[in-house]
């Protein structure tokens, strides 16, 4: 078994599930709203590449000049038709339409698409099998790229959210949404604006999707766990958490790939869970005061 | 003209009517203090002036225009600022970001970051702090110099002296009297009779929801203030009826 | 108002006593269905009751416990997957479908341990996750046989009009026993906690309700239904297909009939059930469309009627046909 190989193309495997988990995050930190649609989108855009590499022939990286920007609209008309609308009924609820939303999607792609696996590998060369040879280990090119991507990315992010105006907006609003309108914000401007970064980032990430595996009009659903599972483990609201959660994952679900068949999937949810309830139950009310009151002064705040 | 009239505002907060008919103006370069127990509806009124809360009847007008159905940004826009109870900093943004993020409703004028950091000193040396990590006094200064940095026309104070030392509202107090001596047109919520005579030109005092005793502060005494603060006034004609 | 006014406290209205006697027609009419219903008619009422049970359990954990799961399917799978698993075992095949919904009840203990101190988003996709490693540790068993599955074979020692007729019978005793649980859950003190865990948690928490016990018990309640579901689907349909048992279908459905019928409401999830049924009936043949018009149903109530068609008629004529909350009467 290959053990360092596999902990490389772990790490690499983290990047692209920072890349699909970033949206997840930033939409859940910005509006408190989980988007179970979210693997649902990402299949959309990933199908939406393969459109045009299929019927015109575009390169799918130049083809994201024309999906980006979509996705961005889509996801400004999501937030205005149903976030924002579905949001207004309490925080349950956005989970419902957004779940509605999901189905109405995956069934749609069935039915335009059909049952057949795509990818986009086929469009790009040979990118999607070449190789560096690193002492021994063969370390995939789209893997390194994708990696890549997810750091500029992230980077790209962060910068924005931190020097820029909007971004400084966007994380007022994120903070406490009544007060950022009584300082001048549009929150529902600033709302649609996240949503609709959130949205080209899972257009990015489903073009890497695309590249890396075949996918169906149903490969949704399990995206969104991953998505999840990177964003949690990462810490919820975090950017660069993403990319540590995305890591650990990928790290996880490499080495189980190669203890058992199943082990790829069994062994990412294992950590998942395993990480979760650590985290519970370490932050969890009863852990704490029982510390503080065994060590007292110690944990006092100075 | 008034710069701000209120017309037989009526507020509900929930199934509670918080407000009922208060009307009320405010004129250019006036400082006006609204005085009540707490309960009175003064946070309400003043949140539902700024956009911040639904108004169920009545109107309010800014410089003629009716905004009764305006968003609060627009009304920021208008040049109406409120600094909230509890100041509501963005915690986890530095004193200058808060700042900063004022500038979004575009108006033009003389405060910048740097004019805000000249009136509180105190601010210059935590310019990139994390407001979470700030005195009360400090956050109670980036509050109002976060309102100011939308150049308001109407500043809206709410219980600006709220949970902070004697020392430190005398501070925050000091830069109002400032802003009052520049001109500034100011409604402000005040606990402290004491502050709220000596500063404003004009008093209200709410009770239930009511406005029980408007006038200037030098025509009102003391005892009529503190009457109608109590409610003593309603039980006396109440006790002389039974 | 003057003290000496007759003011009571009423659970029952005259318009309640008047439906649990109907409530109580039906059911005895149900019991002898077998003996004038066609076999088709009768498989049907089972799937029905197998709709009603599902639509109720996920009505009591979010409309009661606020607990928006998207991940049912565990248990309903698990109540499959364990009646097979006992089956093998040598039980009764109708009394290892019972009791598989108990050990999945019991499973639900741990499980909950992990996932009731998630929030609101973070608890439906976590169920989700659970939905999945139940699944993936499912098909780690043999007998299963991975995607191809695995038949309850011990039901063919009964005749096909037999198994008909307990399938039904268990169906009806199962969908019935769970609806008085849930009835008398929410008369009792438990549901008191509820409605209040549902208004406000931090709230309910420091007036002294029992949020993470409360919690606790409709997760395992809702987990003993659904896996009892599961078990009814699997011996009318006699195989166990781990992807069509552990499928997030279920869960589509379980969530259109409870927003369409009425979220938080004891009649809410009969309505959306029995209309559930009717559509899947007229158009579950249409194939992928059918599952497109079920979610926009879905996205569509939740924006403009989250409170589902009963929650509308309630709140609109004031109608409370049964007495699971309390009147005041002057």
């Amino acid at each position: 078994m290959n053990f360092i190989g596999g902990i490389i193309d772990g790490v690499l495997l983290g990047g692209y599930y920072a890349m699909i988990a970033c949206g997840l995050s930033f939409m859940f930190g910005v509006m408190r709203i989980i988007n179970l649609a979210h693997g649902a989108l990402a299949i959309v855009a990933a199908f939406g590449l393969w459109i045009i590499a299929d019927r015109w022939e575009y390169d799918p990286f130049l083809a994201l000049i024309i999906v980006l920007p979509v996705m961005g609209v889509i996801g400004w008309v999501l937030q205005r038709g149903v976030l924002e609308r579905s949001a207004r009924s309490g925080e349950l609820i956005p989970i419902l339409s957004t779940f509605g939303l999901a189905i109405v999607l995956e069934n749609g792609l069935f039915e335009y698409f059909g049952a057949d696996v795509r990818s986009l590998a086929p469009y790009v060369g040979s990118l999607s099998y070449d190789s560096f040879d690193i002492g021994g280990s063969y370390i995939g090119e789209l893997a390194i790229l994708t990696f890549v991507a997810a750091i500029l990315l992230l980077g790209g992010l962060q910068l924005f959210l931190t020097y820029t105006p909007l971004g400084r907006q966007i994380r007022a609003t994120a903070e406490d949404p009544d007060t950022v309108e009584l300082v001048g914000v549009n929150s529902r401007f600033v709302n649609s604006v996240a949503a609709a970064i959130a949205l080209v980032t899972v257009g990015l990430a489903g073009l890497f999707l695309g590249l890396r595996t075949n996918f169906d009009p149903y490969s949704g659903s399990l995206q969104l766990i991953f998505a999840f599972e990177a964003a949690v483990i990462g810490g919820t609201g975090s950017l660069w958490g993403t990319l540590r959660g995305g890591i650990v994952l990928g790290v996880a679900q490499t080495l189980g790939a190669n203890i058992h068949p199943e082990g790829f999937l069994l062994a990412g949810h294992g950590v998942f869970l395993l990480i979760l309830v650590g985290r519970l139950y370490i932050s969890g009310p009863t852990l704490q005061t029982f510390l503080r009151s065994k060590i007292g002064g110690v944990f006092r705040a100075s | 003209m008034s710069l701000l009239s209120i017309n037989a505002l009526d507020i509900r907060h929930g199934l509670l009517q918080a407000v009922r008919g208060v009307s009320f103006h405010v004129d250019q370069g006036e400082t006006v203090a609204l005085i009540g127990a707490n309960g009175a509806g003064k946070t309400t009124l003043l949140r539902a002036i700024a956009g911040a809360h639904r108004v169920s009847g009545g109107d309010i007008r800014f410089d003629g225009s009716d905004i009764t159905a305006t968003p609060a940004y627009q009304r920021v826009a208008m040049g109406l600022a409120l600094v909230p109870e509890g100041r509501r900093l963005f915690a986890a943004m530095t004193v200058e970001e808060n700042l900063q993020i004022a500038r979004a409703s575009g108006r033009k004028g003389e405060w910048t970051v740097d004019r805000v950091l000249e009136t509180f000193p105190m601010l210059k040396a935590r310019r990139k702090a994390r407001c979470g990590t700030l005195s009360g006094g400090e956050q109670q200064a980036t509050a109002i110099g976060r309102a100011l940095m939308t150049n308001p026309r109407i500043l809206l104070l709410d219980e600006v002296s709220l949970g902070l030392s004697p020392l430190a509202v005398d501070l925050v107090y000091k830069s109002v009297e400032y802003l009052i001596s520049t001109g500034s047109t100011i409604l402000f919520v005040e606990q402290d009779l004491n502050r709220a005579l000596k500063f404003a030109n004009r008093v209200m005092c709410m009770l239930e929801g009511h406005i029980v005793v408007q006038g200037n502060a030098k025509d009102l005494t003391r005892e009529q203030i503190t009457d109608a603060y109590f409610g003593h006034k309603r039980r006396t004609q109440s006790e002389r009826a039974s | 108002m003057p003290l000496d006014s007759k003011i009571t406290i009423q659970r029952w209205t005259g318009l309640s006593v008047g439906v649990a006697v109907a409530v109580a027609a039906v059911f005895v009419i149900l019991v002898v269905g077998p003996s004038f219903l066609s076999g088709t008619a009768l498989d049907r009422l089972t799937v029905l009751f197998i709709y009603v049970c599902l639509a109720a359990m996920w009505n009591a954990l979010a409309g009661y416990g606020g607990m928006i799961s998207a991940g049912q399917q565990a248990f309903f799978g698990l109540g499959g997957y364990l009646a097979i698993r006992l089956s093998e075992w040598g039980v009764e095949p109708y009394l290892a479908l019972v009791a598989a919904a108990l050990l999945a009840g019991l499973a639900a203990l741990p499980i909950s341990a992990i996932v009731l101190r998630l929030r609101a988003g973070e608890f439906a996709i976590g169920m989700w996750v659970v939905a999945e490693v139940v699944r993936l540790l499912v098909n780690l068993d043999p007998i299963i046989q991975g995607d191809t599955g695995r038949s309850l074979i011990a039901l063919s020692a009964f005749d096909a009009a037999q198994r008909r007729d307990f399938t039904y019978w268990i169906a009806l005793g199962s969908m019935s026993v769970m609806l008085a649980v849930i009835f008398f859950m929410l008369r009792s003190r438990l549901g008191s906690s509820i409605q209040a865990i549902r208004d406000n948690e931090e709230a309910a928490a420091s007036v002294g309700v029992k949020v993470a016990a409360t919690k606790r018990i409709i997760f395992m309640t809702a987990a003993v239904g659904c896996a009892l579901a599961g078990g009814l689907w699997l011996a009318t349909f006699t195989t166990f297909q781990p992807r069509s048992f552990f499928s997030i279908q279920w869960s589509a459905y379980m969530i259109f009939m409870v927003l369409v019928g009425g979220i938080g409401r004891f009649e809410g999830p009969i309505l959306g059930a029995i209309i559930f049924f009717f559509i899947e009936l007229w158009f579950g043949s249409a194939g992928v469309w059918y599952l497109i018009v079920l979610g926009l149903t879905a996205l569509v109530f939740s924006l403009f009627l989250p409170k589902g068609i009963w929650g509308y008629v309630e709140d609109r004529f004031h109608v409370l046909l049964l007495p699971v909350g309390y009147r005041v009467r002057t």
